[in-house]
């Protein structure tokens, strides 16, 4: 097909990962707004979706992006747009529209140090628990973390596949480190990869936008085509139509979280490195985990029982896993590029089975594999 | 659907969810009917009109539309219209949405889609307030009006005209009718319907409940003759003749009308056609 | 003694009548419809309604509202099917339709 690109291995960037990582993925919409260090992604899209057939928009505001991406959606393109922190927190509103509504779409987060205009140009890591509550109300989100370009890549694809899947919005948490590193990535050929399509209703007649099947996602409907959809931000009964009451709202809600939850087992993804005898692991995810597999050898040659796990999905969070490495191991150390925003879920997790640490640093640098080492030995 | 009572254009409501959330004498109904009339006269297929609306007492059209409905969030229709049309040129996408939603929150996004061409018609409800929030102050709210934010008399804030903004924004069909003048509605958007890129129909109408109260037009019969009275039929007037000024006559009618522009869909179309050559043509 | 002249109301009335039936044109007569439950009682219909056929009922519909009536007083104040009311009422609650008028001999105009 036109465009598409031919499987072999390539040299790119985080964000070339990402933006080819999409257009694989069957992305045919792009909506965004310049904010570094998300650009590559934009101008990357802009040259080659055309090319595909696809349609780039560079929109007046970050809210006017996802507000596009969500009709897109709609309009049957999987869609997708890119930022940065700032970006993010003016997208906060309608990532709980496609909540509500239940719309396929993939928001990538190129975090930068925060808060507000912070470093734009520098590492950060500090929008994860934004990424879980930065839009109002009781809700549930999937949230991604690639620390390599490859996982870039991969995890794009995944993206794309969940928020099909699960008519979710889903957000891919990258960061300025890796979004402008480059490394070697291996393109399949899509022969070898699963696509994901939205479950699609077929007959419009008795057909009821929010009747959900029992795997508690209810079937899309073409627009346009007599099926009478009926879609709003809203507390909504099966049909569609604002149901202003308590117990719509606690029926609605339920599903909306009980349809991720409850299949936590398909969307959580994560690596144990060394972790079968480990005394200590090192948990991490994006950029600072690179250092944090670093920081795990160093301390097996120095014969200390460290073992490393990388968390390629942050959201849902991974309890029951962490609970059961908890009743194993002495103690946790999370390296993270933010205050301790997951190392706060690894010890909520953890029920006090195990010791936490924090090791990092705000934001604006790499955490070092030495400072990992030596939160290691202090703990040890 | 049921409850069908014979109603020449009830077809195109959920009846099933009449008497709608409008207050008696809200020119929304008024509105909606002669949207659903100018259809049914131009026999369009309702099923490929979209009713995409925002939030706000206009907002809820969207809700009764019997056929494809969105109701977004506050100020984002025309993003969401925009989107949907890009993916789906072969659709009618409309905007129905408020003056608050579209001028005020939305008002970016109103001359950005209306610079690029995006080919919808957009429905903007004026009544002179926020309604749905209980008569505030809003970016067409008439010098001397009171509104609830505004208890010393609206000496605050200087409204926008609608008019003079799409028409400076680019847009190639800008009218603005009352719901009083429901005939002249009727047309103006069949004639749009059938037009292409950034159409804007401004429909005056009346809120008896908040902003005709506090106005000393508490009946619904004094708003739409307040409209009646007021309201000058002009033929394809200038723009510059738009302004309202409360207790004075305002001109109605079809200040702008552009024929073929290319829409940003077109323009869309052209990048790809382009792309897709160059590669076509190194192979 | 009985006069061969007629007042000067009976000559009008007379006048009238003979210009309804030279106009070839039927005038146009409408039967109303109110969907009394759908009615908020605004009165938009009633007070711009051309023939002034529509008042206000005395009944009140199930939210309370006093919703329109016909009273026609024919042969001239009567609904002539102009339509306004259908589109005027923001309730979808009342419509008319034109009814075919048949002319004196008999046929259709």
């Amino acid at each position: 097909m036109v465009g598409e690109i031919k499987p072999g291995t390539y040299f790119w960037s985080g964000n070339d990962a990402i933006a080819e990582g999409a257009i694989f993925a069957g992305c045919r919409f792009f909506a965004g707004y310049p904010i570094t260090p998300s650009n590559e992604i934009s101008e990357r899209l802009s040259w080659r979706l055309p090319q595909v057939g696809g349609i780039f928009v560079q929109m007046e505001d970050e809210i006017a992006s996802i507000a596009t991406i969500i009709g897109a959606s709609w309009g049957g393109l999987k869609a997708m747009t890119a930022t940065s922190g700032p970006g993010f927190s003016l997208m906060q509103e309608n990532i709980g529209l496609a909540v509500m509504m239940e719309v396929p779409i993939v928001i990538a987060n190129i975090q930068r140090a925060g808060p507000s205009t912070g470093l734009p140009t520098m590492i950060g890591m500090g929008d994860v628990q934004q990424a879980r509550w930065g839009t109002h109300g009781p809700h549930e989100i999937i949230a991604l973390a690639p620390s390599t370009v490859q996982e870039a890549f991969d995890l794009t694809i995944k993206a794309f596949n969940l928020a099909e899947k699960f008519r979710t919005p889903v957000i891919l948490l990258a960061d300025e480190g890796l979004s402008h590193m480059y490394e070697r990535v291996n393109v399949p050929d899509p022969r070898d990869v699963i696509i994901i399509n939205r479950k699609m209703a077929k007959d419009p007649r008795n057909y009821l936008p929010y009747r959900a099947d029992s795997d508690l996602i209810p079937p899309m409907a073409p627009v346009g085509e007599g099926f009478r959809i009926q879609s709003t931000g809203l507390t909504h009964d099966e049909r569609g139509y604002p149901a202003i009451n308590a117990e719509a709202q606690n029926k609605l809600i339920k599903r909306l979280i009980d349809k991720i939850q409850k299949r936590k087992h398909e969307i959580i993804d994560y690596e144990l490195y060394r972790g079968d005898d480990a005394e200590i692991i090192v948990i991490s995810y994006g950029s600072a985990a690179r250092s944090a597999k670093s920081a795990v050898d160093m301390a097996r040659e120095e014969n200390i029982k460290a073992g490393f796990l990388k968390l390629r999905t942050i959201w849902p969070f991974p309890d029951e896993l962490i609970y059961s490495l908890a009743k194993k191991v002495k103690a946790f150390i999370v390296a993270e590029i933010n205050e301790g925003q997951i190392t706060r879920e690894v010890e909520r997790a953890s029920k006090g089975q195990a010791e936490v640490f924090w090791v990092g640093n705000y934001g604006g640098r790499w955490i070092y594999p030495e400072e990992i080492l030596d939160k290691i030995l202090e703990v040890r | 659907m049921s409850l069908l009572a014979g109603h020449p254009t009830e077809k195109y409501v959920r009846t099933d969810r009449l008497p709608h959330i409008w207050c008696p004498g809200c020119g929304m109904g008024i509105i909606f009917n002669a949207f659903a009339s100018a259809i049914d006269q131009l026999g369009i297929d309702p099923r490929k009109i979209v009713v995409v609306s925002g939030i706000g007492c206009a907002g809820r059209a969207s809700g009764y539309w019997a056929y494809d409905g969105f109701h977004t969030t506050h100020g984002r229709p025309i993003p969401f219209a925009m989107g949907l049309k890009l993916a789906r040129p072969d659709l009618h996408v409309v905007v129905i949405s408020g003056d608050g939603d579209l001028l005020a929150i939305g008002g970016n996004h109103f001359i950005h889609a209306a610079r690029r061409n995006v080919d919808i018609l957009v429905i903007l409800v004026n009544n002179f307030n926020y309604g749905m929030t209980g008569g505030q102050v809003g970016p067409t709210t008439p010098e001397g009006t009171r509104t609830t934010t505004t208890p010393y008399g609206n000496y605050l804030e200087p409204p926008f005209n609608a008019v003079w903004l799409a028409a400076a924004s680019g847009a190639v069909y800008v009218a603005r009718w009352t719901v009083y003048h429901v005939r002249n509605l009727i047309e103006s958007i069949k004639t749009a319907m059938q037009m292409r890129g950034f159409r804007v129909i401004e429909v005056v109408s009346t809120c008896p409940t908040d902003f005709g109260r506090r106005n000393r037009m508490p009946d619904p019969l004094d708003n739409l003759r307040y409209l009646k009275e007021h309201a000058v039929y002009k033929k394809n007037p200038d723009p510059k003749e738009a302004e309202i000024v409360w207790g004075k006559k305002f001109v109605i009618g079809e200040f702008v009308k552009i024929e073929a522009k290319e829409t940003f869909g077109d323009r869309i179309r052209r990048i790809i056609e382009i792309a897709q050559s160059r590669i076509r043509g190194k192979s | 003694m009985s006069s061969f002249r007629k007042s000067m109301v009976e000559i009008e009335q007379e006048r009238k009548l003979k210009l309804m039936e030279q106009k070839k044109i039927p005038i146009r007569r409408g039967k109303v419809t109110v969907i009394k439950d759908r009615c908020k009682g605004c009165g938009y219909c009633i007070d711009n309604c051309p023939s002034g056929v529509l008042v206000a009922s005395d009944d009140t519909n199930e939210k309370g509202y006093h919703y329109p009536v016909v009273v026609e007083e024919p042969p001239f104040k009567v609904c002539i099917a102009c339509g306004f009311c259908t589109l005027i009422c923001p309730e979808f609650a009342i419509y008319s339709v034109p009814i075919e008028l048949e002319n004196e001999n008999g046929g259709r105009d």
